[in-house]
């Protein structure tokens, strides 16, 4: 079963064509990884799929069931209401830049969703955001707030805050690019784990060894098309496109 | 009598009159602070109609003299209507100022709101938060901390703005200052009154800085 499909979805911004017909598949288990150069629309196809930019044109499916679809940027057809936010807690984003919540300690940003979201109760999310804190390695942070710790140790929290919500799939946009290099390894370990329990996942990153590593099917993008979609090894050991070429040369 | 026991036998009419001053500036700003948040709802607010009560509301009460608002409220207003008479100096000092401080604070905080970095609101929506959740847990408690700085320098303004209500025959400090002044003949008094503002806006300093304190626990 798919997790998320898309069908020939578009997005302008003003005259620009940031993605052009993208046909996406993400399979329950999967872990997807696009790669490409920047500018490629990379971010802006995962930020369309949990409608934090809504689509010019094109179709997305959840678990196979229409999602939305969109005709030169008005919304055609669409799950109903409760539908729809049901679906849209099925996927878990992880940003670039953490966004954790400041005013919250790292307990407080994990059970934030369950509690005021879901409406568990207390008890029971403070349960699951200990347990999802121990899961990162931050248990000890608890009560600590997002400025006292280092980036790679937000980004594990934000990672447990995104687990939270019991998503199906997680989404990753570029979620080491803000870090220092000394402080990549930790977050790519998490998403390991995750990887390896059998969470479904589509990433935006950088890090080709992680790609490599972990990716059942690597998409390689430029200029919003998808120009290359295979294994690790068929993308990164013998690319077909030019671009593709160029891209991988320049990184490896 | 030497000039400090004068001093000590006007402190009492000094007390009352700082008092006075003391109740408008805390009551309003904090009635404005109030009405102010709705004020910068409805201001960002998609809502065209909301939209512009709220921002002409804020550009007459910013864009016409504070002087001029007592005055219409007091004096202007009844001759509109009988029904809109205000028999109360105090009260109608009160809603001038109110009214006042409040289109300032809005946009206050509307600055505020709209400082907060885009990820914020975009983080609260991917776990599911509705709007109101994401303000209520999310956004106020992050703007109610950077509002702290212009709330108190908001207090410190109407403190000495409420020297105004002396043309609507309220006894503030800056009023009874003046009539000791020239009942006694010497300007002797304004030494002691001018400590006494300082000294009102050193506390309100204090207390600005110690919450200032206590909101950036997480910063």
């Amino acid at each position: 079963m798919s997790i998320i499909r898309t069908e020939d979805i578009c997005k302008n911004f003003g005259d620009l064509q940031v993605l052009k017909n993208v046909n996406l598949t993400v399979n329950q288990g999967e872990v997807v990884v696009i790669i490409g150069p920047s500018g490629a629309g990379k971010s802006t196809l995962l930020r369309s799929l949990n409608t934090l930019e809504t689509i010019t044109s094109g179709k997305i499916f959840m678990e196979d069931k229409l999602f939305q679809r969109v005709e030169r940027g008005e919304i055609r057809e669409e799950m109903k209401k409760e539908e729809k936010k049901a679906a849209l807690l099925e996927m878990g984003m992880v940003f670039q830049r953490f966004h954790l919540f400041p005013n919250m300690t790292v307990k407080q940003n994990v059970l934030a969703g369950p509690l005021y979201v879901q409406k568990i109760p207390k008890e029971e999310a403070e349960q699951r955001a200990l347990s999802l804190l121990d899961k990162v390695g931050l248990l000890e942070k608890a009560d600590a707030y997002p400025s006292h710790l280092s980036g790679g140790q937000q980004q594990r929290v934000a990672i447990a805050r995104a687990l939270a919500m019991q998503p199906k799939i997680m989404l990753f946009d570029e979620p080491t690019s803000a870090l220092d290099p000394e402080l990549v390894g930790e977050v790519l370990s998490v998403m390991k784990d995750l990887a390896s329990q059998g969470m479904t996942m589509l990433c935006v990153t950088h890090e080709m060894g992680f790609a490599r590593e972990v990716a059942d099917r690597v998409v390689f993008m430029a200029d919003g098309q998808i120009l290359e979609e295979g294994t690790p090894e068929e993308i990164f050991q013998n690319p077909q496109t030019a671009k593709a070429k160029q891209f991988l040369a320049s990184v490896l | 009598m030497n000039g400090m026991t004068r001093i000590v036998t006007w402190m009492p009419q000094l007390f009352k009159g700082a008092q006075t001053t003391i109740i408008i500036t805390i009551l309003s700003v904090a009635i404005g602070l109030f009405l102010s948040l709705f004020l910068a709802l409805g201001k960002m607010s998609k809502h065209a109609v909301l939209n512009r009560l709220c921002s002409g509301y804020v550009f007459f009460f910013r864009g016409t003299p504070l002087l001029m608002q007592i005055y219409f409220i007091y004096f202007g207003l009844p001759q509109f209507h009988p029904a809109l008479t205000i028999r109360s100096a105090f009260l109608a000092a009160m809603i001038a100022y109110t009214l006042n401080t409040a289109a300032y604070l809005a946009e206050n905080i509307r600055a505020g709101i709209q400082s907060i970095d885009k990820g914020q609101f975009e983080a609260a929506r991917t776990i599911g938060m509705t709007g109101a959740q994401t303000m209520r847990y999310v956004i106020i408690p992050q703007t109610v901390r950077r509002l702290i700085p212009p709330v108190g320098n908001e207090f410190i303004m109407v403190l000495k703005d409420v020297s105004l209500v002396a043309i609507i025959g309220l006894a503030d400090l800056t009023k009874v200052t003046r009539a000791i002044s020239s009942s006694s003949a010497t300007a002797l008094v304004y030494i002691p009154a001018m400590i006494i503002y300082l000294v009102i806006t050193a506390l309100f300093q204090l207390v600005f800085n110690k919450l200032e304190k206590k909101y950036s626990v997480y910063e």
